[in-house]
């Protein structure tokens, strides 16, 4: 058996996992790591200019492809630096493993220089941790780390590496374990059958049945299984804001997106069902609105990999546990298998209800003013129309996240990529970064806004070493949006700390990282510069675009009312 | 209403924060908890009385269950059980006082562990109740210090709580 030191263990480890990039940032105690990194061809390593970026990366990385994102960082500032983008991680349930430094195991403790107790900040908001103890149990930790994010339900894994541990000179024999061996840890690989004849025998039975899937159904993979599935029965269909993507967003089932800032349609729909199969989503606040009134009619079905998902906040009739995929393909199975079709009549009346709902104007109505203003809606569906729908597109936090989730239309799994859970500002554009060096060929655009780019705007550095030719939309209002919103309807409009008074030039910004910054004012503009953007495939354009500083973004539900109650436009409501 | 959780854990370090780490993180109420290893040093028992509503046990339980190194994990509060609290009180223990102190400490299955000219150590085991109820019958004016261990507890008859 080869003989290795511990920071060549970490590298090889690794490289046998199959990993090929890393999002790093190097320092003290992980300096021997680095160096073995140094003399191994199969890795790449892109060098970030701050930590939280670098975890931001692995987690476009990880949404888009379904695998780990790798992260390095060195002990102290570096760890705390990548805290943030570990728990963005960690409430949107993305695999991630995170290779801290450490100062010397005989130093712990001792308030070395960047020392940090990284195990005990990241423990609420990890999936699990390891310490290294002692250099020969790296390759177990490793692929022991490796399993446990990227399976059940997934999830951050941090391993803090004391220096001592990776010591060049101390070798021990090397082998990749196979295999995780973990006694105390089985998520399910199947769900319950009775449960799932008796949900299926349920959703046969329902007069005014709704779907509501969630982010659980892009990383379960079961996109495929719970279209087949919406379509057999002929049920609406809506998508958390995790879950847009997993359920094609032309598609005629399609009610949009529910919640805070869910499509009216949709939201009614909930409201007013009878039964309710809730998949890989697990009724978040921003979803439920006030508890005590939510789906006052509906039986709920809820399918998730995780038993304490269910039951958590609204009780569930009955409660799946598996995969969503296995779960989805064995409920398919059932139907076929009792053979009825639920009955037309009530299928009809049911849509004929959620058709006078959803009119015929968009599923999501705006104001287009007269024109001399562009409103931040009209960019997101120019942005969709000019991509064709096919982007990934990631976002940072606040008006233009909702904007994009309402406006784009996402016909595909693993292409919508946001801080849902967290919500993290300055998560967008690394996101996209971390996405657009895996798909090269790929238009990655990142919807951001004044404030949310500012958070990880030095990330341009980064772009321009690698190569990473993404497109920003900066829906420039010159204030922060959301929280303006809230301030307009919450505060009496009073804007305590709301401005952004002294916002750089972001053209010259963009042109002084050495990329192409392009200012757009006029609606007449957006389109020919968007399409001339996306046309330089092979330079980051960042676009600037002035946009109207009164928008708010519609429906908003009322607070603790039930899912129809909602603010429709500045005047009207439910 | 009150329950004991009992849990076999990997004997790690890192392990007992995360239990008590989940507690405070998603606002568990936990009243008492005591730990060791088990007769294979690879396990920890560890076992916590809580009190919460239904729905929050379940969620305390499903929880406890996610962490890796739970490995398993019984409400025992759910069946019939056995639990047991030892509890060490030093009390005032001078003339009359002295005899009142030894009658009481047997009526409580007590044993008086430590004895010096003007105080009693007693030891007692039983439940929490019973603990109670000679604090309350000894009267805190004589008391001088109380130490217990928390509440531990195994299921009667056939059911085990092994790997």
């Amino acid at each position: 058996m080869e003989l290795l030191s511990g920071a060549e263990m970490v590298v090889r480890s690794l490289r046998d996992q199959g990993v090929k990039y890393i999002y790093g940032y190097p320092g003290g105690a992980i300096l021997h790591i680095y160096d073995a990194l140094f003399k191994e061809p199969a890795l790449t390593h892109i060098l970030v200019r701050h930590e939280q970026a670098a975890t931001h990366m692995a987690d476009g990385y990880a949404r888009a492809t379904g695998k780990a994102g790798v992260v390095f960082v060195t002990s102290g500032p570096g760890a705390t630096n990548a805290i943030t983008g570990i728990a963005t991680a960690f409430m949107d349930s993305i695999p991630m493993v995170v290779i801290s430094g450490q100062v010397a195991s005989d130093m712990v403790g001792t308030d070395a220089f960047q020392e940090t107790d990284m195990i005990g900040i990241s423990r609420p908001i990890v999936k699990h941790s390891f310490i290294i103890k002692h250099a020969s149990e790296i390759p177990e930790v490793m692929k022991k780390a490796f399993y446990l994010a990227e399976s059940g339900r997934p999830g951050p894994v941090v391993i803090d590496i004391p220096k001592d541990m990776t010591n060049p000179i101390d070798k021990f024999e090397y082998s990749y374990p196979k295999k995780a061996k973990l006694r105390s840890y089985a998520p399910a690989t199947r769900g319950h059958s009775g449960q799932i004849r008796k949900a299926a025998e349920m959703l046969l039975a329902a007069k005014r049945p709704v779907v509501y899937a969630g982010g659980g159904v892009i990383l379960g993979g079961a996109s495929t299984p719970l279209t087949e599935m919406a379509k057999l029965l002929n049920v609406p269909v809506t998508n958390t804001l995790m879950g847009l993507g997993c359920f094609p967003g032309d598609d005629r089932q399609f009610l949009g997106m529910l919640g805070m800032h869910g499509s009216y349609t949709a939201n009614l729909a909930m409201h007013h069902c009878d039964v309710l199969l809730a998949v890989g989503a697990r009724f978040d606040d921003r979803v439920i609105n006030g508890a005590a009134k939510f789906c006052p009619n509906a039986k709920i079905i809820h399918i998730d990999i995780d038993p304490a998902s269910i039951s958590k906040t609204i009780k569930a009739d009955i409660p799946i546990v598996g995969p969503v995929d296995s779960v989805l393909a064995d409920m398919l199975a059932a139907l076929k298998d009792i053979g009825t079709k639920p009955n037309p009549d009530v299928v009809a009346s049911w849509w004929k209800q959620i058709d006078e709902w959803r009119g015929n104007g968009k599923m999501f109505p705006y104001d287009n003013g007269d024109g001399s203003i562009i409103k931040p809606q009209a960019v997101i569906e120019t942005l969709s129309e000019v991509t064709g729908g096919n982007a990934f597109v990631t976002s940072d936090v606040g008006q233009h996240q909702m904007f994009a989730a309402q406006y784009y239309r996402f016909n595909k799994p693993n292409r919508w990529i946001n801080s849902g859970g967290l919500g993290t500002m300055g998560f967008g554009f690394p996101a996209a970064m971390g996405v657009k060096l895996s798909f090269p060929d790929d238009d990655v655009a990142c919807v951001t806004g004044e404030g949310s780019i500012q958070m990880n705007i030095q990330e341009l550095s980064t772009c321009l070493q690698y190569d990473l030719p993404v497109k920003i939309i900066n829906l420039n209002n010159g204030v922060l949006g959301m929280v303006r919103q809230w301030q307009d309807m919450v505060y009496n409009s009073r804007y305590s700390h709301s401005y952004m008074e002294s916002l750089p030039d972001f053209v010259k910004l963009v042109e002084a990282y050495g990329h192409v910054g392009m200012r757009i004012t006029d609606l007449k503009d957006l389109k020919p510069k968007m399409e001339e953007a996306f046309a330089m495939k092979n330079r980051l354009v960042f676009l600037d675009i002035q946009v109207d500083a009164s928008e708010h973004v519609y429906p908003m539900q009322i607070r603790d009312g039930a899912m129809r109650d909602m603010w429709l436009s500045k005047t009207e409501r439910t | 209403m009150r329950h004991i959780i009992s849990l076999l854990m990997e004997n790690e370090p890192g392990a007992l924060s995360r239990v008590v780490g989940l507690f405070s993180q998603r606002n568990y109420n936990i009243e008492s908890l005591t730990v060791a290893a088990t007769e294979d040093p690879t396990l920890s028992r560890l076992t916590l009385t809580t009190i919460g509503k239904e729905e929050v046990i379940e969620q305390i339980t499903k929880n406890l269950n996610k962490l890796i190194e739970v490995v398993k994990l019984v409400d025992l509060s759910e069946s019939a059980h056995i639990e047991r609290e030892l509890m060490l009180v030093k009390v005032k223990a001078s003339g009359a006082q002295r005899a009142e102190i030894k009658r009481t400490a047997d009526i409580f299955r007590g044993q008086i562990v430590d004895v010096s000219p003007s105080l009693y150590t007693v030891q007692l085991t039983g439940t929490t109740d019973k603990l109670d109820s000679f604090i309350q019958a000894i009267g805190p004016a004589s008391i001088l210090e109380v130490v217990r261990s928390g509440v531990t507890g195994i299921a009667r008859g056939d059911k085990v709580l092994s790997l």
